[in-house]
């Protein structure tokens, strides 16, 4: 298990070392799969900063609910949750997510449904930062849609 | 009951304050919403669409219609962007 699988932090993080360090050691894992979020330029252009701005406490118990429920529901072996807050400058990586498992159909499913239920149910928000202009980022129903998709049928773990 | 309010996003911006604590006798977080719009124009406006606005006690998503009888921390603010 990694030492410390939900993490919210200010500090930037490099995807790289962060997916070496969860890989040491997972007992039995043949697969591992990683999502990373990074902070995307408007498409004027002229992004200056992503603010993001979250809710601490709850954040920290949102995420360890998410990641309970993703070992829970899949075959994982290990699971990660990384997200950062504060201002963001354009391509910054803004989170990741990392899933380890024995073959890699949990893993994928794994990381994807971590990402479906952190879209929508951990407290953060965005805003986007321009020279003449802030806007929060509003929620997407295609993000609503993919969380309630996990409770439909096909989406069931294989038994 | 007092309670302690905590307001994030858009909705800080539009009430003023990230944080407060109140005086209140509502039984529901639906209640409590009614009784912050009363307030003022600013207050009226950041619950003005309640369809836009989420809720948490103690840390916990809840629904308009939870009761607010041993809540500690009641959080309002907008639909999460996480990721």
């Amino acid at each position: 298990m990694t030492a410390h699988p939900i993490r919210v932090q200010s500090a930037p993080f490099d995807m790289g070392a962060e997916l070496n360090a969860f890989a040491v050691s997972l007992p039995g894992a043949g697969a591992v799969v990683s999502f990373t979020g990074i902070t995307r330029d408007l498409a004027t252009g002229d992004l200056q900063a992503m603010e993001i701005e979250h809710y601490p406490g709850m954040t920290e118990t949102a995420l360890a609910a998410i990641r309970a429920e993703a070992l829970a529901r899949f075959q994982l072996v290990d699971a990660m949750i990384l997200h950062r807050y504060g201002p963001l400058a354009p391509s910054d990586p803004i989170m990741m997510v990392a899933t380890a498992a024995r073959h890699r159909a949990d893993a994928f499913a794994g990381a994807e449904f971590l990402m479906d239920y952190l879209k929508s149910r951990a407290p953060f928000w965005k805003k986007e930062i321009t020279a003449t202009q802030s806007n929060w980022v509003a929620a997407r129903a295609e993000d609503e849609d993919a969380l309630a998709a996990w409770s439909t049928a096909d989406r069931q773990p294989k038994a | 009951m007092k309670l302690d309010i905590r307001y994030f996003a858009w909705l800080r911006e539009r009430v003023g304050t990230a944080t407060e604590t109140v005086e209140t006798e509502a039984a529901t977080i639906a209640d409590l919403i009614a009784e912050l719009s009363s307030r003022d124009a600013g207050y009226a406006l950041a619950f003005s669409d309640p369809g836009a606005i989420r809720a948490a006690i103690d840390h916990e998503l809840v629904a308009m219609d939870a009761p607010l009888a041993g809540a500690r921390e009641v959080a309002f603010f907008p639909p999460m962007t996480g990721g």
